[in-house]
Parts: C-alpha cells; sequence; structure tokens
C-alpha cells in the first residue's frame, strides 16, 4: 500500500470513531426513539450487501495468481460458501474451507 | 442480596460468551497477520483491533488499503459493513436504556455480533433481570472475548511476516468472508442482495478502486429491502 502514516491514522481513527458512534447511536444518543421500519430494513442487508461484493473479485482474479482463474481457491471458495450456508456455522464453513484450499492446491498444483 | 445476582449474571454472561473465544482467536491472529502482511506496522495493527474492535470491519478496511483505495472510500465502505450495529443499539434501548451512562458507553465499544447475539437472547428469556444484572451479564460475555481479541491480534502481526507464501494466506480473507456471509442467507432476498452485490462489483470493476463497490453494496441493500416487501406483500 502506498498511504502516507497520517493517512493510516486517518483512516484508523476515522473508523474508530465512526464505529463507535454506530455503536452508541441508540443507546447513548437518540435513547429510546424507534428507527423508521424502511431503514431497519435496509440496514438489515447491509453485510450482505457489502462482503460478497468485497470478496467476489478476490475469489475470481486473486492476486496471488497474478489475477489468474485458480481451480484450488475456486474450490475453496464453494465449499466454504456451502458448509457455510447448510450449516449456518462460521466454524464449521471456516475450517472446512481451510481444508479445502490446502487439499486442492496440493492435488491441482 | 442484589450483590449475588449480578456477580451470577456475570458468571453466566462469561460462561455464555466463551464459545466465542473458538472463533474470536483465529479470526483475531488472521487479522493480525493479513494487516501485516499489507504493511501496516504493529502499532497500526494493534489500533485497529483497540480502537475498531469489529472484525469484518477492520478486514474490509485493509483489503481495500491492499487496493490502495482512496481514504474516503476505505472509511464509507468499511462503516457500511458497520451500519448494522445501529440495530442492534437501538435494539438493546428497552433493556439498558435505563443503564448510567458509562455502562451504555461500555456497552456501546464492546457491541459486536457475538456478545450482542447471546446478550438479547437471554434478555428476552429472562424478562425479570434488573438493569444492573443486564450490564454485568452483558460484560460477561466480553470480559474474555475481548482480551483475546487484542493478544491473537498482536501474535498474528508478530507471526504474520514469517509465513511462507505457500500457505496461500492471501485466500484467508475470502474464506473468513464466505463464511461469515453465508451463514446470513437466509432468506430469498438476502441471497438476491448477495448476488446483486456480487455482479455489480465485477460489472463496476473498472470504477476506481473501492467506488464500484460502494456503489454495488446500495444497489443489493435496495433489492434486498424491496425484495423483503414484495414477499410480505406476497406471504398474505
Amino acid at each position: 500500500m502506498t498511504y502516507s502514516d497520517a493517512n493510516i491514522w486517518f483512516i484508523i481513527v476515522g473508523l474508530g470513531l465512526g464505529t463507535y458512534l454506530i455503536r452508541f447511536s441508540f443507546l447513548g444518543l437518540i435513547g429510546g426513539r424507534e428507527l423508521p421500519e424502511w431503514l431497519l430494513r435496509h440496514l438489515r442487508y447491509t453485510p450482505v450487501a457489502v462482503m460478497p461484493g468485497l470478496v467476489a473479485p478476490l475469489v475470481l482474479w486473486p492476486n496471488a495468481t497474478g489475477g489468474d482463474l485458480d481451480p484450488a481457491r475456486l474450490i475453496a471458495a464453494g465449499v466454504t460458501l456451502s458448509v457455510g450456508y447448510f450449516s449456518k456455522n462460521f466454524l464449521a464453513a471456516f475450517f472446512c474451507g481451510g481444508i479445502a484450499l490446502y487439499l486442492s492446491l496440493y492435488l491441482l498444483n | 442480596m442484589p450483590n449475588s445476582t449480578i456477580k451470577s449474571a456475570f458468571w453466566r454472561g462469561l460462561r455464555d460468551g466463551s464459545p466465542f473465544l473458538v472463533v474470536g482467536a483465529p479470526f483475531a491472529l488472521l487479522f493480525g497477520v493479513v494487516a501485516t502482511e499489507s504493511g501496516l506496522d504493529i502499532l497500526h495493527v494493534m489500533s485497529f483491533s483497540i480502537l475498531v474492535i469489529a472484525g469484518a470491519a477492520q478486514f474490509t478496511a485493509v483489503s481495500l488499503m491492499d487496493e490502495n483505495a482512496p481514504t474516503i472510500i476505505v472509511l464509507l465502505t468499511s462503516l457500511a459493513v458497520n451500519l448494522r450495529m445501529t440495530m442492534y443499539s437501538a435494539s438493546l434501548v428497552p433493556y439498558l436504556g435505563k443503564a448510567p451512562l458509562w455502562q451504555r458507553a461500555t456497552v456501546s465499544y464492546l457491541l459486536v455480533d457475538q456478545g450482542y447475539s447471546v446478550s438479547i437472547s437471554e434478555y428476552e428469556k429472562r424478562p425479570k433481570m434488573s438493569v444492573a444484572e443486564r450490564f454485568a451479564y452483558f460484560a460477561g460475555t466480553m470480559t474474555l472475548l475481548t482480551p483475546v481479541w487484542y493478544i491473537f491480534t498482536f501474535v498474528g502481526a508478530k507471526v504474520g511476516s514469517e509465513i511462507p507464501p505457500a500457505f496461500a494466506l492471501d485466500f484467508a480473507v475470502p474464506i473468513t468472508f464466505l463464511a461469515m456471509v453465508a451463514p446470513m442467507l437466509r432468506t430469498a432476498a438476502h441471497v438476491a442482495a448477495a448476488v446483486v452485490s456480487i455482479i455489480l462489483s465485477l460489472l463496476l470493476g473498472f470504477m476506481p478502486a473501492g467506488t464500484g463497490l460502494l456503489v454495488a453494496a446500495f444497489a443489493a441493500m435496495i433489492v434486498g429491502a424491496q425484495i423483503e416487501v414484495w414477499m410480505e406483500r406476497n406471504a398474505t
């Protein structure tokens, strides 16, 4: 990365403060007032709206292979996603994904 | 004897929160490793875990920084990952809204998915708990997880630079994110939001680093919410 030290600190402190304000928002500042239904409805989707988009390019064109499709990484991603979807268990998905990655790297390369 | 019930609430929280250590420790370790490999020094890495204390947002920030995205985009996207916490904050008001300010400020700092989810279900299960007991319970759930988060970030940052490329650690972040997201895909609306997010972020890859993702995420939130409305209307 090519950030200046000041820039890095700006990101860390900004993210820290912003995250704190988000957490403190209702409990500390706004009190008992309720969020409007339409807003709650959108907030519910923030993690599934951000994370898949973040991860898709990393899965399809990984840096480690110079941006080429990598079957081992694709298999690992597929296994993680399926195990997580069906088991609803982070740990199971995480470990199965890791095992699938090393196994397919070993067998395919 | 209110004191003993407060103590027992604390210990119950500690016990109920302890299973999350199994997730928290490797997650923190991984953050330390990945952030160090991206070129952050140990002070930066530790500050992330101590000031932000939100795994998914920290990983988001570091992976965007790895692509040299503009500062404002790094901040906006990572904060978007944490926006769900406004819901956590709002839903705790009926239970902890009357607690002293220092307690509400403490809970706000420690408000992560794990502590929140066990605490809110405990509060619903035991409606007779006093506000002080509720705070003690919440504090209990985070008493082990918080230091473990710091310590394992440190360990990860220390060993990070010594892990050879053969371990394919570049792929630790995608696997972590997929493992987090997959269990959240509970309804067709969640799946649709995720699919829109993927397609748009790939199509908008030409946009300056990170901005395509922000547009994709915004569109995906709207699609998810609209499909939810549509499904509710058709269910009745």
